[in-house]
């Protein structure tokens, strides 16, 4: 994974909440073998209409979405299933955060193990973001800091050590791996054995 | 026994490996790791490109239930029928599990089924165990007292890798359920109730406990039922507290402990339970005895109401989103509407009990003209008692189709899906938009309203014809 410092882009707005793993890649696009080109899949029932024309009020077929890093999202964004499609989907497809009052548990997880970042952020910064799309905003990871158009700083909160690895672009299995040595005592010292 | 410990706080006592500290999280031990097809692929291709083993086999059990057809397969050309992308990742995890040396519940083994109702039924699943899968609905296992719940697949290689995840201790929230459960009132009810009245999000960062008298007079299926959704109400786990009705279900499994083993296990398994002082992180009560049949009416499991109740009206944007995509008026009830597909299955209802209940109300009736009724028994040992009772003809001779085991239309991944518009009443456990189907409207409802509702040809209440 490469370190993740510092994000400057304009936003994209999704101003739905519960925004589910279902809607962001529809089950049928999960029988892939690997992680590559799930882009053309991201939100493809919203984007797409039946006839497979582009949905123009969606809002990534917005001229302006084009280039955006930045996905802002309503309450709840990536609940339901656990498929790592979700966040592979929208890294494929360009972004490099998303920025939400409240990320779903599974999907901020497997967000932060690929490099997408998840800020959670008050309801008013929320509320303001939502009103303005394509604002120009910077996210900080260092400073843990979300940056607005007029200057203004708001932080948010992020695991120490996730943040750590994203800064270092560290794989999180190599860490664990070098704990294989107390993994092992763990196993042989259990009363009982699984 | 520490009287201030919650049950969840004892399981993840004794799992961790290193303790987590400001800077870094904890290192915790799996027990049980269980695999399917879809969420696995990238997992086992990171391994193999880092020329790792998985550490412990024989703590991995792999099975096949996504993408599967649920028309008999037989050949390598039925399983094309779910299309070639599926039948490649259905191969890829029988070569998966040959080359890494993992049990494969695969076609023929007599055992596959969905990842959530083998595990128990086989009895991996035990009270105290420490349970993952690349699936979220992996709650399901919390029924037996276990901490159990799902992972992404970079976490799956984790776990292949190391035997052990990297996680932040969750917070406790504990739903007590009190009262007594009306007839014709099931765990499903009980469980869409709870996510109405906590929200989609109310667990989030949460394992749940399960707790209270009504919880306690459950048999083990329903149990399951309630665990099962707690990832709906955003909770990545829930939890009850094992007791006899547990080691009941468990005595004489295949895979639990035998003779002088098995009677030391279900000591430690006594244990297992929230002290008397332990304390939650919070807690929610719920009075069952003025419960009723419950449905969704929107587009995720907490837009959900009783069966006679009016829709409500009013909401944000977000809310008049969700009543437009189901075509439903705010101020009327969701019984009456007129309805497509039935679908019975999933590992919320796909266990024999979820099939009798719906088996009571189809027996001598008809399903009503031009509605589709799948019937997917959860696996294929559910499937083998449904038809050692009779179940399967019954089902038929209402009109419904009696399917192999599989997720089927849960998720629709495999062909069975509902047309664009169809309403589907669905015991499964997301009525997310397109989840059954592009432009498919589900509402989620129990198998016994699922029946009900598969006879009069639109929303009815079960209670009516029992
Ligand atoms: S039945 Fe549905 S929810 Fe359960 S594992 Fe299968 S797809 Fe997931």
């Amino acid at each position: 994974m490469n370190p993740i410092r510092r994000i400057a882009s304009r936003t994209v707005v999704l101003a739905v909440r519960d925004v589910d793993t279902d809607q962001i890649i529809p089950a049928r696009y999960l029988t892939t073998t690997t992680r590559e080109g799930l882009g053309q899949a991201l939100f493809h029932d919203l984007r797409y209409d039946d006839n497979g024309n582009e949905v123009d009020a969606f809002p990534l077929n917005q001229a302006r979405a084009a280039e955006c890093k930045v996905l802002v999202a309503g309450k709840n964004f990536g609940c339901g299933s656990s498929r790592e499609h979700a966040p592979w989907a929208l890294l494929d497809y360009g972004f490099e955060a998303v920025i939400s009052t409240e990320i779903a548990d599974i999907f901020r997880s497997n967000a932060l193990k690929n490099g997408l970042v998840p800020v959670i952020v008050d309801d008013a910064t929320h509320a303001w973001l939502l009103d303005n799309p394509g604002a120009d905003v910077v996210i900080d990871l260092e400073s843990a800091s979300l940056t607005l158009p007029d200057g203004s700083v708001v932080g948010f909160p992020i695991d120490a050590f996730a943040r750590y690895c994203l800064l270092e672009g560290i794989d999180e299995l190599g860490y664990l791996r070098k704990h294989l040595g107390r993994i092992e005592k763990f196993e042989e010292s259990r009363v009982w054995k699984p | 026994m520490d009287p201030a410990s919650t049950l969840f706080e004892k399981v993840w006592a004794e799992h961790v490996v290193v303790p987590e500290t400001a800077e870094t999280p904890a290192v915790l031990y799996i027990d049980l790791h269980l695999v399917h097809e879809v969420t696995s692929p990238q997992a086992f291709s990171v391994l193999r490109d880092s020329g790792l083993p998985v550490r412990r086999p024989d703590l991995t059990l792999a099975t096949l239930d996504h993408s599967t057809p649920t028309t008999p397969v037989r050949t390598f050309q039925d399983l094309l029928v779910a299309g070639e992308s599926a039948a490649r990742q259905v191969r890829q995890l029988e070569d998966n599990c040959g080359e890494f040396g993992i049990q494969l519940l695969g076609f023929g083994s007599g055992q596959r089924g969905i990842v959530h109702v083998i595990g128990p039924e086989l009895g991996a699943t035990q009270p105290g165990k420490t349970i993952v899968c690349g699936d979220s609905h992996t709650s399901t296992h919390g029924a037996f007292g276990a901490l159990a719940f799902g992972i992404g697949t970079t976490e799956v290689g984790h776990v292949m890798a190391t035997q052990c995840l990297l996680q932040r201790r969750p917070q406790t929230l504990a739903i007590n359920v009190n009262g007594v459960l009306p007839g014709g009132v099931t765990a499903k009810d009980l469980v869409l109730a709870i996510i109405g009245r906590i929200g989609v999000d109310g667990g989030t960062g949460h394992v749940i406990e399960y707790r209270g008298p009504v919880i306690a007079a459950l048999d083990m299926e329903q149990r399951m039922t309630v665990c099962n959704m707690s990832i709906e109400g955003g909770a990545r786990a829930g939890m009850i507290a094992p007791d006899d009705t547990t080691f009941q279900f468990l005595a004489g499994r295949e895979r639990v402990p035998r003779g002088s083993d098995w009677d030391a296990a279900v000591a430690r398994w006594r244990s297992l339970r929230s002290g008397d002082d332990a304390t939650f992180d919070r807690s929610v009560d719920i009075d069952a005895s003025a419960l009723t049949p419950m449905v969704t009416f929107g587009t995720n499991p907490g837009m959900v109401i009783g069966i006679d109740d009016p829709v409500p009206s009013g909401g944000d944007a977000s809310f008049r989103k969700a009543l437009d995509y189901m075509q439903v008026e705010a101020g009327k009830p969701m019984a009456g509407q007129p309805v497509d597909v039935v679908f019975i299955g999933s590992c919320t209802n796909g266990r024999i009990s979820d099939i009798e209940q719906a088996a009571r109300i189809l027996d001598g009736r008809r399903v009503a003209d031009g509605v589709r009724v799948l019937v997917v028994p959860g696996s294929e040992q559910v499937k083998a008692a449904a038809e050692a009772r009779g179940l399967d003809k019954i089902v038929t001779a209402a009109g419904a189709e009696w399917r192999e085991a599989g997720c089927s239309m849960c998720l629709g991944m495999n062909g069975d899906i509902a047309r664009p518009g169809e309403l589907s009443v669905s015991t499964s456990n997301r009525n997310f938009e397109g989840r059954q189907g592009i432009g498919a409207r589900t509402v989620l409802a129990s198998p016994a309203t699922a029946a009900a509702s598969a006879i009069a040809g639109c929303v009815a209440d079960p209670r009516k014809l029992v």
